[in-house]
């Protein structure tokens, strides 16, 4: 308990284990390291809240997964200077993207998906990956029709810019014909993403003809579910082995459908049993 | 006017006697050529998006010059090495050239010559010499040297660089290139810090940034050195303008060592020692001339 009371033991040379020299030394020490850890702690924390990147705000083509590439980007700006067509900027301090780092909202500047991919090559880390040659294969984001009830197509019209301007028309953006119950006569032509072909350019999203694009470009984390890791297609696994998994099932009579392949459960192609006549033996009388 | 307050008017505008002695010009010398160094490079890189000349692409944290020479902060790679990430060539390439010219011209010849907040701390420590500010503490100025171990204890930690989300070094930089954004209060943090709190407190107890370059100057072969330290009349001019005044008395005070030459690494090579002496103790040279007029 002697180093609980330095003042007094300052004053009493010889019984004092801890010179005033060192005492201050450990003093002045133990306050850098305070003062130095809490800021590094800070600016820690600082970080680790403000990882989310905001869903509008996309990486440049090549971009490592969100987690690797804040370990991995520079933050020098040398994609967006390279960006012939200035969609890419540098998050400033404020902004809701990470300090530094590069993005791009599709709704202002799309990614123009250039041949040659000119923001990636001069990356000095590999932040962007070099392995992507072919931008196609890029994958910043997946377009999303997020909002079915204002999409015009949705409404019955036939805007389809969106799959227009798709640099994967017609791959990426399908549109796919339904009845339009509404009117009762009409089609309507509903644009459909394909997550194997879109790149989340954003010209979907930058085209789309509403005040708030109905469409949008988000990234995979928002924009995807993802099934149980245990789950299996039946039709996909009888594929692969040909032929079900599971064997033949036990064929049990349905009540009602006994004159009818296993299975088959279509009422109404049969003509109805006359009144009284019961050929099935039990009328269910429930009708499609 | 007693002769205390005399001394605090002296210490207010180091220089003066220079001034007298060598003339204005020859008293600013190192200083003009400072601040036109780190006016150029930041010109070198702003001619690109200014002018569409590009000398030089990109930031501090990483750059590309003529489109040939890539240059990476040999700091920000620490950092990323500690995240976890280990970089592509381009950028281990570009580290270790600024290492390897870092170690030759000393280290902290990048917090006189080439830092941006340099400017701002300068002109924090000119006020506060102007406004006679005494108040404030300093923290101790191994602070920094902490703080540099936490910023890569954050670094691995996270998983990310961390400090790159505050560090104003490379917000002063990348916000002059790129768009400022929030990066001002930062930036208006350090200066008012230096100005009210703590007398070159950012630069000379905190930065990280300046704690990892001082390692980097251990074995510099641009010195600053006092071979006419005999001269010396004790006005104390270049103490009140030093960034890093523990350094000169070793070289000037033959305080445990013989040689005229300033060896810490801390020396920042700002050469404003040399300007400000009226005696013309301080001179530019190498860490091998033990030349003294003595």
């Amino acid at each position: 308990m002697n180093a609980a009371k330095p003042s007094e033991r300052a004053g009493a040379p010889g019984m004092s284990r801890v010179s005033p020299a060192r005492r201050k030394f450990l003093a002045g020490m133990a306050g850098a390291a305070g003062s130095g850890c809490l800021l590094a702690m800070g600016a820690g924390l600082y970080a680790r809240q403000a990882r989310g990147v905001p869903a509008l705000a996309l990486r440049p083509p090549g971009a490592l997964p969100e987690d690797e590439f804040l370990a991995a980007c520079t933050r020098c700006g040398l994609c967006v200077r390279d960006c012939p067509y200035d969609a890419l900027r540098l998050a400033a301090p404020g902004d809701p993207v990470p300090t530094g780092t590069p993005y791009f909202i599709a709704r202002d500047v799309p990614c123009e998906m250039c041949d040659d991919i000119p923001c990636l090559p001069n990356c000095p880390t590999g932040a962007l990956d070099p392995k992507l040659t072919d931008i196609a294969r890029a994958r910043m984001g997946l377009a999303v029709l997020v909002d079915h009830e204002t999409c015009l197509n949705f409404l019955g019209l036939r805007c389809d810019v969106c799959y227009r301007v798709c640099p994967a028309i017609g791959q990426a953006i399908t549109l796919e014909r339904q009845h339009n119950a509404r009117s009762d006569r009409h089609a309507m032509l509903l644009p459909t993403v394909h997550s194997e072909h879109c790149t989340g350019c954003g010209k979907c999203e930058k085209a789309c003809v509403l005040e708030e694009a109905a469409i949008r470009v988000l990234p995979f984390a928002l924009a995807r579910g993802r099934l149980g890791g245990h789950y299996r297609k039946g039709w996909e696994e009888r594929e692969k082995h040909g032929g079900s998994l599971i064997g033949e099932q036990v064929e049990l009579p349905v009540r009602g459908l006994e004159g009818k392949a296993y299975g088959d459960t279509r009422v109404d192609d049969a003509p109805p049993p006359a009144p009284g006549e019961n050929p099935a033996g039990i009328d269910s009388r429930w009708k499609p | 006017m007693s002769p205390s307050q005399a001394a605090s008017r002296k210490a207010a505008r180091p220089g003066r006697d220079a001034v007298a002695a060598k003339g204005w010009l020859a008293a600013h010398k190192w200083l003009l050529r400072r601040r036109a160094c780190q006016a150029g490079v930041l010109a070198a890189f702003l001619a690109g998006p200014w002018f569409g000349v590009w000398i030089v692409k990109g930031n501090l944290s990483s750059s590309l010059i003529l489109d040939v020479l890539p240059l990476t902060d040999p700091y920000l790679l620490m950092q990323m090495l500690a995240a976890g990430f280990v970089p592509a060539a381009t950028a281990v390439t570009g580290a270790l050239i600024l290492a390897a010219f870092y170690l030759l011209a000393g280290g902290r010849v990048f917090c006189a010559w080439v830092c941006p907040v340099n400017m701002i701390t300068d002109a924090a420590g000119w006020l506060r010499r102007r406004l006679e500010i005494k108040a404030g503490h300093a923290p101790d100025a191994r602070s920094r040297y902490w703080l540099l171990a936490g910023t890569l204890i954050a670094a691995a930690a996270t998983g990310s660089l961390a400090w790159e989300w505050v560090n104003p070094v490379s917000i002063a930089h990348r916000g002059l290139l790129f768009g400022m954004g929030a990066g001002l209060w930062f930036l208006a943090a350090v200066f008012f810090y230096d100005l009210l709190v703590a007398s070159r407190g950012w630069c000379g107890h905190l930065c990280p940034m300046g704690a990892f370059y001082g390692l980097l100057g251990k074995t510099a072969l641009l010195r600053v050195a006092a071979p006419g330290r005999d001269a010396c009349n004790d006005c104390m001019d270049c103490f009140a303008v030093c960034p890093e005044p523990q350094v000169i008395r070793p070289a000037v005070k033959k305080a445990g060592q013989e040689s005229p030459v300033i060896r810490d690494a801390l020396c920042t090579t700002c050469g404003r020692c040399i300007d400000v002496c009226g005696q013309r103790v301080f001179n530019l040279t190498h860490r091998f001339d033990q030349r003294s007029s003595s």
